[in-house]
């Protein structure tokens, strides 16, 4: 039986309209190639040997993984970066949904408006936000300690401080939140009306059907932007490389608390040139990406609600 | 109206907040150097030489040509090449699609941490690993994400349409770009837009690649401004200011133009959750 559908599978390639199929597809079969299945192969082989471009190269077996583990920048990296996707992730949700149940109080037109303005942020280049970041959150001169200074309050040294560094690029992450409110103010206008007019009459609290109705028919927008921006979280790269790598003096104000996961395999790769060290240490990224994903597919497996059913 | 007036105060209050970092970015880098903290909402006396003084330190303009280019050959590489590929999965029933398009969506979970080693190996063997065409020339391959969001919108084309022009004998090649894509216009330009932006402000690649300060884009080059003249380096920070105007400007131009785009981009790239 198995034979007669590969036979019709394999009829298909005497149509003509296949053959233009492929010929549509074929950037991206030959880009597929070339740029992804083909590194990937040739990654993971140099994640086993010495390779740096220079010496003689030689396969060292395990030797690159088992260094992962007993080099103690990469734990440290790897905390660095878990860390502030904790903070990050959850903060700019929260925030997200907040604004966006904001926008859709007001009329539809007011919305455009401020939307327009939140997202505004997103298109500002990383390495200007870095930049920002040293200066905004400067502890003796900076906007944000000045403005904690109004209520009394003495601000801590966010760009020199190795414990406020990480909480202070997570803060300023939230700036660039816009997108996920577009998002969310998506999902919250294709709740039905009736819905909310139905409770009403029942004379639901706000907090009941904010729980049991609003909360529900967004998940699944909850859901996405949850793995999007863990996974964008997880490979940071930009603002903490502006602000405190680069030069050999500005990496010494942050005494690695900024060594973010990829700054550090990006200082591997093409500044020490370990490249076969450093393609390990992109093998043990895509593994951690891997797993806090599917635990996340698993877990909010539970509590997303898709309308019309199981998908 | 009234009931809604919390509404606007809290979203009004928020806006200053979002806005107010853009104000004090670009006041600041017009005030001298001794007033650049003051935190003033207007210089007390404007430097406009501060963007005198960075024309003279760097090649700020070659960097603006360098990144205008760059960013326009990436986003019309990947729109032409996205929407080809995107249409010969829409349109066309052969064996082999849902296979193929499953892997195309899986390449969007892959790290570019993972190729980005080989892929710069790659680009050395063939002599261009220092030139600007690793920054771009990779979109001539096309993208995960806007293949699959242009086929969202050919899909979403009628079929009668092609299956008349195909009798009137039209070809392969004519349904596409003769019908299909000026119906499919606006995807288009969210691709474009999209990756306008994303390309504008790479800062990896550029770092990888780029040596020659001549061929720098802006984000490498606001990031040697900053090496230089930052933190670790003068302390001129009017200076680095100014560069991150010069970086942010073009984009927030592009968005204003465009910001239709950009919203609906987003919105779309949410439903697919």
């Amino acid at each position: 039986m198995p034979g007669s559908r590969f036979r019709r599978w394999a009829k298909g390639f005497r149509e003509r309209d296949t053959w233009a199929a492929y010929a549509f597809l074929s950037p991206w079969l030959v880009g597929f190639t070339i740029f992804m299945a083909g590194p990937m192969v040739i990654s993971l082989v140099l994640s086993f040997t010495d390779y740096d471009g220079l010496r003689e190269t030689s396969n060292v077996g395990w030797r690159n993984y088992e260094q992962l583990l007993s080099d103690p920048k990469v734990a440290k990296s790897l905390g660095n970066t878990i860390l502030y996707t904790v903070m990050t992730v959850p903060g700019k949700m929260i925030v997200a949904l907040a604004l966006a149940m904001l926008l859709s109080r007001v009329g539809r037109r007011s919305a455009g408006v401020f939307r327009t303005l939140f997202y505004l942020p997103e298109v500002t280049p990383k390495v200007a936000i870095g930049v920002l970041f040293l200066l905004l959150f400067n502890g003796q001169v900076g906007l944000v300690n000045g403005f904690l200074g109004l209520f009394g309050f003495d601000g801590p040294q966010w760009s020199t401080d190795p414990a406020w560094v990480k909480p202070g690029l997570a803060l300023m992450s939230l700036w660039s939140v816009g997108g996920t409110v577009v998002i969310y103010l998506a999902a919250l206008n294709n709740v039905p009306a009736d819905l909310y007019e139905a409770s009403a009459l029942d004379g639901v609290s706000w907090w009941q059907r904010f729980r049991h109705i609003t909360v529900p028919m967004i998940s699944p927008a909850f859901f996405f932007t949850l793995i999007i921006l863990t996974i964008d979280a997880l490979q940071s790269f930009d603002e903490a490389y502006a602000a405190f790598y680069g030069s050999s003096a500005s990496a010494t104000y942050s005494s690695d608390a900024a060594l973010f996961y990829l700054v550090y395999l990006f200082q591997q790769a093409f500044q020490f040139l370990h490249m076969g060290y450093a393609s390990a240490l992109a093998w043990l990224l895509f593994v951690v990406i891997m797993v806090i994903t599917a635990i996340q597919i698993r877990v909010s497996r539970r509590f997303v609600y898709y309308e019309g059913g199981d998908r | 109206m009234v009931r809604r007036l919390p509404y606007w105060f809290a979203l009004l209050l928020a806006s200053v907040l979002f806005l107010y970092p853009f104000w004090w970015v670009l006041t600041a880098s017009l005030k001298p150097r001794s007033q650049v903290f003051d935190n003033l909402v207007l210089p007390r006396s404007w430097a406009f030489g501060n963007y005198l003084a960075i024309w003279d330190a760097a090649p700020v303009f070659t960097w603006l040509v360098n990144s205008v280019t760059v960013s326009l050959a990436a986003a019309l590489a990947v729109t032409l090449a996205s929407a080809l590929i995107a249409w010969g999965f829409a349109y066309y029933r052969f064996p082999g699609r849902s296979g193929l398009f499953a892997l195309v969506l899986s390449t969007m979970m892959l790290p570019t941490a993972v190729t980005m080693i080989p892929v710069y190996l790659i680009w050395n063997s063939v002599g261009l690993a220092t030139t600007q065409v690793p920054l771009w020339a990779q979109n001539l391959f096309g993208s995960a994400f806007y293949i699959f969001l242009l086929r969202q919108f050919f899909l979403g084309l009628p079929r009668d349409l092609f299956e008349a022009a195909k009798i009137d004998g039209v070809g392969h090649f004519g349904l596409f770009w003769r019908i299909a894509v000026p119906l499919c216009k606006p995807a288009l330009i969210v691709t474009f837009v999209f990756e306008l932006k994303a390309s504008w402000s790479d800062l990896l690649k550029p770092l990888i690649y780029l040596r020659d300060v001549e061929l720098f884009t802006l984000p490498r080059g606001l990031k040697a401004i900053s090496d230089r003249f930052g933190q670790a380096g003068e302390q001129q920070w009017e200076i680095v200011l100014a560069g991150s105007v010069i970086t942010t400007l073009p984009m927030v131009i592009v968005f204003f133009l465009a910001q239709r785009h950009f919203i609906r981009g987003i919105a779309t790239q949410g439903r697919k959750g």
